[in-house]
């Protein structure tokens, strides 16, 4: 009975202690070790008694305790509660255990469980609502419980009640005329079923005999006799003796006439040429023949920026389909400019990249110092941009670091598929489609560079070099290294991006520069040539004597590097850059010590066109100046003054390399390069000033001429020659810029970017983008035609300067001649005049019939 | 002599290649290759002596005497003889 008494104490403790540990999570239940108890001082029955039961242990102590005993300290599990304050334990002794079973708890509970647990549990407390705490039951009662699945249906019909217990009536019906009235079984063959015939009746019959008799004969089936691997041939000596052999002299000389004949037959008339077909146009045209407008493709308009730009220069890139990149620039007059500077100053200069995917973020954006006019891709390498400054900088990019992110430009791409639904104007930029700023790479030196605005920029062709004096080298690098600009302070310079010869001055100018901080995302291609970059050679454009010098507006080079034709060959170039793994723009210095070999009979002559309206036909090389012994640049060749306004396009025709276009003013010409007279063709003066151009790239008569009112004036040479073939409207402002660009035999563009900044992309329809049959000979004729109208003129002129001489000539000598007539004579003149007016009277009276017959022999001559 | 003939021949404007070829097809002057040589020799030996046969199967009499093959790049002219064929091969357009 005691030990049931001691058990169901026990019990009772246990319950008491989960219920409180229930109530109150701070408390936990803990066996400690006979260990713990010595280190703590409450061992069973010394320190601690059943009466004296508590004991507050230090946080200081545990912890020490922690230290020492880590893991197997009792007191790890209330780690937790350790933290927070010190902590009572109120003990029970295990009676049969050595242990002491102890339940900790903190200071704060311990009034209460001593309260509750030296009330001995008699003290009746009224149930008190607690809020309901869910121990799974609720589930397993809606797991037991039965509810309807299926809401039930209820339905109502009706009938009228004089329709019930009528008389029914029976009728036939065809069940195959109406669908779906009869379900049939049809019969199927079941194997299950089928039965094997075991049993044949066979019937005999009685016939002649039939013997069968087989022989051995021989059988030829083909079979190879021998197989030949070589073509059989005669060795040397055979071939001469043959050679030698008279046989054969005779053979010749009997059979060479007939074959001379046949030979010149062909050489005199190709018998089998189809003249009508000759005749007739290409027939396979892709799309409507008729349709010869431009149609709007796409337009960008950068909306990001906060002042009004105008798209300064456009260039497609090379070789990436649908990346056309435009550069940008305030559109202000220079006293604006300087009225707004410090606000300019805080906006970046860009130049945009615009894709055909995303019409409204640009893909990249370049960083420049300031507001660019021109620039241009390197021919040989798409990822370097060279651009021309308002301030007279060059400045160079290199974007081979992201060139991955513009080759794969999806629409939309990044952007999960919820968002897709949402209208575009609600659709935020998401992080990784934000247009990276790129810094450019380098920036040539401001001392020595030009001083006004780079109306210019070209890459020289990768086939030459030039050095210091103008003259030509080969280039053996393979790559293009060398710039050419011409820029408003009267100048051409030549540039070159290799690190050039350290000379002795470098120390002092690393001085000066004060050191300035790359950021680290700029790739160090163009490091050495940072702020120190000078010019390779300088020609300036003097007037002669005057202090005026030409403004050159544009350049126009020979050995221009095609860009237009080769893009299959760009392609092969890069895709061998990249295999080598080293970019040759990366490793510069290599090149620089090879020796180059001059290329004799260069054409150094390149054609100019100035601000004035001018064209220049100038040289780069320099020649020594007999008196002073420098190096001067060569005076200009020829010179035309020709159109009425700035020149804004001199530009090589794409199939002719002696053609140039030159537009300015409110005319158009075009010039053949020898021809020293004057342009080959000179139009009227158009009613609207032209503003930009560009020759056709598949048509060799085409070219397009943008104008001032946003007109595209398209001129075809094989249609007329004194107005365009066609003019179409495109946009509200000034036309600053046209680019064509051919994708596809089908698929051509043109890009014009007008002075509000937005950039049009129009699809060149097939007419105008296929040449006709011969086209290429038809215009090549044409300029032909030109150039002897233009030596005609010349004999003319001269002809008719030597008449005007003989004319000047005989003037004086008539007036040598002419001598005074004295006064009998004029009388004796007048006389003679009077007798002759007489005889005209009576001749003139005969013949109308009034006459007297005054004299008998004039009538007997009447009769 | 028969190099004067041969470059004589071969000089005309719009001539390619000349080649002498034996009875059985075998080369003995070119001014070509040797692989062209000896498949142009090989294949118009063959179509020489169909075409002669072909002459002959027609009427008895007749023979031979000149085959010119006009494609759409250049024209084939064979002269053939007893023992020998003479190969030249021209290029009619401009």
């Amino acid at each position: 009975y005691l030990e049931k008494q001691k058990q169901n104490k026990k019990e009772r403790e246990k319950r008491k202690l989960y219920h409180i540990s229930y109530c109150h999570p701070e408390i936990y239940p803990l066996v400690l070790t006979t260990k713990t108890q010595e280190i703590f001082n409450c061992r069973i029955d010394e320190d601690v008694t059943e009466e004296q039961c508590y004991k507050l242990i230090k946080k200081e102590d545990i912890l020490e305790d922690f230290r020492n005993r880590a893991a197997v300290s009792d007191f790890y599990l209330v780690k937790k509660l350790v933290r927070v304050g010190n902590i009572a334990l109120s003990l029970w002794p295990l009676l049969e255990k050595e242990n002491g079973h102890a339940r900790a708890s903190t200071q704060e509970e311990q009034e209460e469980a001593k309260e509750a647990v030296s009330e001995d549990m008699y003290t009746y407390k009224p149930p008190v609502s607690k809020p309901w705490v869910s121990l799974g039951s609720e589930k397993e009662i809606e797991e037991e419980s039965v509810k309807q699945s299926t809401k039930q249906v209820t339905y109502m019909i009706s009938r009228k009640r004089s329709k019930f217990g009528a008389p029914i009536l029976f009728s036939d019906r065809n069940a195959s005329s109406v669908r779906d009235s009869y379900i049939e079984c049809t019969s199927y063959p079941d194997k299950n079923f089928t039965l094997t015939q075991l049993e044949q009746d066979v019937g005999t019959q009685v016939i002649p005999e039939i013997k069968g008799v087989s022989t051995q004969t021989k059988w030829a089936f083909p079979k190879n006799a021998s197989t030949q691997y070589y073509p059989r041939e005669f060795s040397e000596k055979e071939k001469g003796k043959l050679a030698q052999s008279k046989e054969l002299a005779d053979f010749l000389n009997s059979v060479s006439t007939s074959v001379e004949i046949a030979l010149q037959q062909n050489e005199i008339m190709n018998t089998f040429v189809d003249d009508w077909k000759g005749l007739a146009e290409e027939e396979g045209t892709f799309g409507d023949k008729s349709d010869t407008h431009l149609k709007e493709y796409q337009s960008f308009t950068d909306l990001h920026s906060p002042m009004e730009k105008m798209i300064t220069c456009i260039a497609w890139h090379p070789t990436i389909y649908g990346l056309i990149i435009v550069s940008v620039a305030v559109r202000l007059s220079y006293e604006e400019r300087v009225h707004f500077s410090g606000k300019l100053l805080l906006q970046p200069s860009l130049i945009l990249f615009w894709s055909f995917a995303d019409p409204i973020h640009p893909q990249l954006m370049l960083e420049s110092p300031d507001d660019i006019f021109c620039f241009a891709f390197c021919p040989s390498d798409p990822n370097i941009i060279a651009g021309g400054c308002i301030n007279g900088q060059i400045v160079l990019w290199d974007i081979t670091a992201h060139a991955d992110r513009i080759e794969n430009i999806k629409a939309g791409g990044g952007r999960s598929k919820k968002a897709t639904l949402k209208p575009m104007f609600l659709l935020e930029p998401e992080s990784n489609k934000e247009a990276m700023y790129i810094r450019h790479c380098a920036v040539s030196s401001i001392e020595s560079g030009h001083k006004k605005v780079i109306t210019d920029i070209h890459w020289l062709s990768d086939t030459f070099e030039i050095n210091r004096m103008g003259s030509v080298f080969e280039n053996r690098n393979g790559i293009c290294c060398q710039l050419v600009t011409c820029s408003a302070d009267c100048t051409i310079c030549f540039w070159d991006i290799r690190p050039q010869k350290t000379a002795i001055t470098q120390p002092t100018e690393k001085k000066k520069e004060e050191t300035i901080e790359i950021p680290f995302d700029v790739p160090p291609t163009f490091l050495h040539l940072d702020l120190s970059w000078k010019p390779l050679s300088k020609i300036r454009l003097s007037k002669g004597e005057t202090s005026l010098d030409h403004c050159p507006t544009k350049l126009s080079l020979n050995e221009e590097h095609v860009i237009f034709k080769t893009q299959d060959k760009m392609l092969g170039q890069d895709k061998a850059v990249k295999s080598t793994e080293t970019n040759p723009y990366h490793d510069l210095e290599a090149g620089m010590s090879n020796i180059l070999k001059p290329i004799d009979d260069f054409c150094t002559k390149f054609f100019v066109g100035t601000e004035e309206g001018e064209v220049i036909y100038t040289d780069w090389k320099m020649e020594r100046d007999p008196e002073t012994g420098r190096f001067v640049s060569k005076k200009p060749v020829n010179l035309y003054t020709v159109h009425d306004g700035a020149i804004h396009t001199v530009q090589r025709s794409p199939f002719y390399k002696d053609i140039v276009l030159t537009i300015g003013g409110w005319n158009v010409a075009i010039w053949k390069e020898d021809v020293m007279t004057g342009p080959l063709l000179q139009t009227c003066c158009a009613p609207k000033r032209y503003t930009s151009g560009h020759w056709s790239l598949t048509r060799p008569g085409v070219f397009y001429i943008g104008r001032e009112d946003g007109y595209i004036d398209i001129w075809d040479l094989l249609e007329k020659t004194h107005e365009p073939a066609q003019s179409q409207n495109i946009c509200i402002t000034m036309i600053t810029y046209i680019k064509p660009w051919t994708y596809s035999p089908k698929q051509q563009f043109i890009a014009i970017a007008d002075y509000y900044g937005t950039l049009h992309i129009l699809e060149i329809p097939w007419t105008l983008s296929h040449p006709s049959l011969n086209e290429l000979s038809s215009v090549h004729y044409y300029f032909e035609r030109e150039v002897k109208h233009l030596e005609y003129v010349q004999q003319r002129r001269i002809i008719r300067d030597q008449e005007k001489k003989e004319m000047e000539r005989e003037l004086e000598r008539k007036k040598a001649k002419v001598y005074i007539k004295t006064k009998e004579q004029m009388e004796a003149e007048l006389r003679m005049e009077y007798e002759n007016y007489l005889e005209l009277e009576k001749s003139v009276l005969y013949s109308l019939g009034l006459g007297k017959v005054s004299e008998k022999t004039s009538y007997m001559d009447v009769l | 002599e028969v190099e004067e003939t041969l470059k004589r021949i071969q000089s005309h404007k719009g001539v390619i290649g000349t080649m002498v070829v034996n009875a059985e097809g075998i080369p003995i002057r070119t001014t070509l290759d040797n692989s062209t040589t000896v498949q142009y020799a090989g294949l118009l030996h063959q179509l020489t002596m169909k075409a002669k046969s072909t002459v002959r199967d027609i009427d008895p009499q007749n023979d031979l005497t000149f085959l010119r093959i006009r494609s759409k790049k250049h024209e084939i002219m064979v002269a053939p003889d007893k023992e020998y064929l003479l190969i030249v091969i021209q290029n009619p357009c401009e």
